[in-house]
């Protein structure tokens, strides 16, 4: 929409991760389409607040549904939508901050209920917008704007904590790489129940991790990403616990449970049980 | 002479049939043509603690709890040492002598409610044996209570007939018992049941099922008192296919979860109290911003905080009305009745889909639990809610112009960006003067589709006027009455609708010399606000919890009217 928009006042920074998830969603969203033959508007996009919640604005081409909301409230916004039209296809986007911080309430009940959405979050380590403040996953012991000191807190570990709080679809993957994450992307979308894309997608201005991801073997500089192997079993708890011990960034699918039945259809069966009234009839219960 | 109605107060622990006394009173004395309220407050914890409930048997329709007690029965001492000062002079006291015994108040009389009852062999007839002396007490006919007793024991089972002759043996051994005494209060006027249909109804029940006749198809809630009610409610009969109600983990994900469903085609609403309303403050303001159709029911209780959770307070008006950061002022129902809970209920689902926004309804705890016989509700009235759609292609300027614009549903072309952020037509975020000066107005410019134009008036010629708000309507409408046999020269003005008010009652109201208004809180809300307006509004405040007493405003008003008659003339 920003091409159309010349007074949009907003932009990412060169070189800004982001970039990279813009294009993998556009690519899985499209690719969605080519293959179900639903329309654009089928999709419906929920960003949170910070450098990611602008994606919502900057996506090209045919333009999906949005909701730009609060900070933190991504989730529950997109359980409304999901749980008002199960036929739709709802993504959430956020950062870190957002996600894991003043939004962490919302992962596990989401979680509980099986929500059937795609939240694909972007992780720069950092609140990039309010210029470098510290955030759940920047490293402990890191000076930033407000940590002059030091972070005094541990790094989160997202993906520990999604496959704790039961998230049935997780993945891990990373900006620079948006062809694969955009198919990370879409098996997240075609999960049937709450799955995760974590994405680590760096802010060049305050935590540029583009080099420690990929490394730089020149300079000795192993890389941190590496490929879940081919052989894991997706559908292995412990083996997918097992994965996150290793260290470094994993990329691809790190667990996938497709047996439990999503929010949706657990409120289908419940029709059957229910017993619907006519306003009418639910007065008739109070007449005496 | 005759009595035209009496007030009846249950007090002991809770699980000794203090609420369904009160409420069992109010059944069977409506079925017999009686008007009935009853009037409630409960411990904040889950067994026991002191309770007590109160019911009001009238001739007449109930405005109000009453505001002296003619009857207590008390299961305990603390009831007794409690409440016994609330009971008029020539009162009667009645205690379970089965539970203890009373010394020193010659008002007083044990009945041993738990034996008698076990004498018909039928335990749970305790209340039956109260019911009979009170009976005795108001010289009700013993064959009301007997016709009673065989509709509601009528249930087409085998011991149906053993339960009915216990029951009336318990009403007859209560008769008796008490007669012994002497204690008479008079004699209450025959019933006369009205020729319309009735319903026996809670105030959280009428929200409800009022909202249901609107339209409304999605609930979410959080566990809250007193709000709990409704989303029980939603969970058992908002139900089937393409309607949800459903319990989520805050009121955070209450709010943001109905501005998603709202957003996505649906009538969505959400009940809540004090605490659950300051959670939904940032929810609220992205749906004003946005402009999503969403309803949030506010049952008030006593503030700030936790405040008093079983307690009535109509002091969350300035936190309903302005609940957000930024310039924000929100549309507010107040129902004042058990009656306007319902009708205030769909009238809100209605007009959150006629202005694109959220609306507030106003309920408090005296309304929400109490139990009341109101007419049946005449469907024909309610409006159904509608919202206006966008049918045409992509490319929608949402948010274009200055008035209302048909809504996209998601699925169908017209995709757009819902932004909580300042945004131009598109809903793209923008920081420009001339679009937040132009958004803004928009917002502000809706309200005015909301406005209605009936709200009560009487006496208009006067210059001073008695403008009551939510449910100190039923005191005030008491006193008001009072206040017209007195001769006191005073108007009366009530309307439902806080915001936007009607049109021509502001105007007229702006004509007054003064204009009181009874409220449940310290600083004055309504009259604060009303002053805003152009209005020489003054408060009388009271924050105890308690509702108003109808003798209490009696006073208040006639010296504010004397006050106010004998400056204009000085002048």
């Amino acid at each position: 929409m920003s091409k159309k928009n010349p007074e949009y006042d907003f932009k990412w920074c060169p070189g800004c991760g982001d970039f990279g998830v813009r294009r993998a969603i556009e690519l899985a969203m499209i690719n969605r389409l080519e293959e179900t033959g639903k329309p654009m508007e089928n999709n419906v996009v929920v960003a949170g607040i910070g450098c990611s919640g602008n994606l919502v604005h900057l996506l090209e081409g045919p333009q999906p549904y949005g909701i730009h909301g609060i900070h933190g409230r991504a989730l529950p916004i997109a359980l409304g939508v999901k749980m008002a039209q199960p036929g739709l296809n709802v993504l959430v986007v956020a950062g870190d901050g957002d996600f894991l911080s003043i939004g962490g309430e919302h992962i596990a009940p989401q979680a509980a209920r099986n929500l059937n959405i795609c939240a694909v979050v972007m992780d720069n380590g950092v609140y990039g917008l309010t210029k470098g403040q510290s955030s759940p996953t920047t490293l402990q012991g890191t000076v930033t704007s407000s940590t002059p000191f030091g972070k005094i807190e541990t790094k989160a570990n997202p993906l520990e904590l999604y496959l704790t709080y039961g998230v049935s679809f997780i993945a891990s993957g990373f900006s620079g790489q948006p062809r694969p994450l955009s198919l990370l992307i879409k098996q997240g979308m075609e999960h049937p129940g709450f799955s995760i894309v974590h994405v680590q997608s760096p802010c060049t201005t305050y935590n540029d991790t583009f080099i420690e991801l990929k490394g730089d073997l020149k300079n000795g500089i192993q890389p941190a990403l590496w490929d879940v192997p081919e052989d894991h079993d997706t559908s292995d708890h412990l083996a997918a616990r097992a994965l996150l011990q290793q260290g470094g960034v994993p990329v691809g699918v790190i667990y996938k449970d497709t047996h439990r039945p999503s929010l949706d259809q657990s409120v289908e069966a419940t029709w059957e049980k229910a017993q619907p009234k006519s306003v009418e009839q639910l007065m008739e219960a109070f007449v005496f | 002479m005759q009595m035209r109605d009496f007030v009846v107060r249950f007090a002991g622990e809770g699980g000794q049939g203090v609420v369904t006394s009160a409420e069992g009173l109010a059944q069977s004395s409506t079925q017999v043509g009686y008007h009935a309220l009853t009037f409630a407050t409960f411990p904040s914890q889950i067994l026991g603690g002191p309770t007590w409930t109160q019911a009001r048997i009238s001739v007449d329709p109930v405005l109000a709890p009453g505001d002296d007690v003619d009857v207590l029965v008390v299961f305990n001492q603390d009831a007794y040492d409690s409440h016994h000062q609330d009971v008029r002079k020539d009162g009667v006291i009645i205690f379970n002598s089965s539970e203890f015994e009373l010394k020193g108040d010659d008002r007083s009389f044990g009945l041993p409610i738990d034996e008698l009852a076990k004498s018909t062999g039928n335990n749970r007839a305790a209340n039956m044996v109260i019911m009979g002396a009170l009976a005795h007490l108001v010289n009700m006919p013993q064959q009301y209570l007997v016709n009673f007793v065989e509709e509601r024991f009528n249930r087409g089972r085998a011991e149906d007939a053993e339960v009915i002759k216990s029951n009336i043996e318990a009403l007859t051994l209560g008769r008796t018992h008490i007669a012994e005494s002497g204690f008479v209060l008079g004699e209450l006027a025959p019933a006369e049941r009205p020729a319309y249909k009735q319903l026996m109804i809670k105030g959280n029940e009428a929200v409800s099922i009022g909202a249901m006749a609107a339209g409304l198809d999605f609930y979410v809630g959080y566990p809250i008192s007193p709000a709990t009610p409704i989303l029980l409610y939603m969970e058992r009969n908002l139900v089937g296919k393409d309607r949800v109600a459903y319990q989520v983990s805050s009121e955070i994900e209450s709010i943001t979860a109905i501005l998603g469903a709202g957003y996505a085609g649906k009538r969505s609403m959400t009940a809540t109290s004090g605490p659950g309303m300051s959670l939904m403050s940032e929810g609220l303001g992205l749906a004003w911003m946005a402009e999503i159709p969403l309803v949030v029911v506010n049952v008030q209780r006593g503030g700030p905080a936790t405040g008093l959770p079983t307690k009535t307070e109509q002091s969350d008006l300035f936190g309903c009305m302005y609940p957000a950061h930024g310039d924000v002022k929100l549309p507010i129902i107040a129902a004042g009745t058990v009656e306007e809970c319902f009708y205030g209920a769909a009238k809100a689902i209605e007009w959150a889909e006629r202005y694109q926004g959220p609306v507030i309804l106003m309920t408090e705890m005296a309304l929400a639990e109490r139990a009341q016989n109101i007419p049946m509700p005449d469907l024909s009235k309610i409006k159904q809610a509608k919202r206006e759609i966008y049918t045409g292609s992509n490319g929608y300027l949402r948010y274009a112009g200055h008035d209302l614009t048909p809504m996209p549903i998601p699925g169908s072309p017209g995709a757009y960006v819902a932004n909580g952020s300042e945004h131009d037509e598109m809903g793209d975020t923008t920081h420009l003067g001339e679009h937040h000066v132009n958004m803004t107005e928009r917002r502000f410019d809706k309200i005015k589709l909301l406005e209605e134009d009936d709200y009560e008036h009487e006496q208009q010629e006067n210059s001073i006027a008695v403008v009551p708000w939510g449910g100190s309507k039923g005191p005030a409408r008491e006193a008001f009455n009072t206040l017209q046999k007195n001769g006191l020269p005073v108007s009366w003005y009530y309307t439902m609708y806080l915001n936007p008010l009607p049109p021509k009652m502001l105007e007229e109201l702006k004509k007054k010399d003064l204009v009181i208004v009874p409220e449940l809180n310290y600083q004055g809300q309504f009259s604060s606000i009303l002053r805003s307006l152009g209005v020489k509004a003054e408060s009388i405040t009271q924050y105890t919890g308690l509702p108003f007493k109808a003798r209490t405003l009696v006073e208040k008003i006639t010296e504010m009217t004397n006050a106010r008659l004998k400056e204009t003339v000085r002048v």
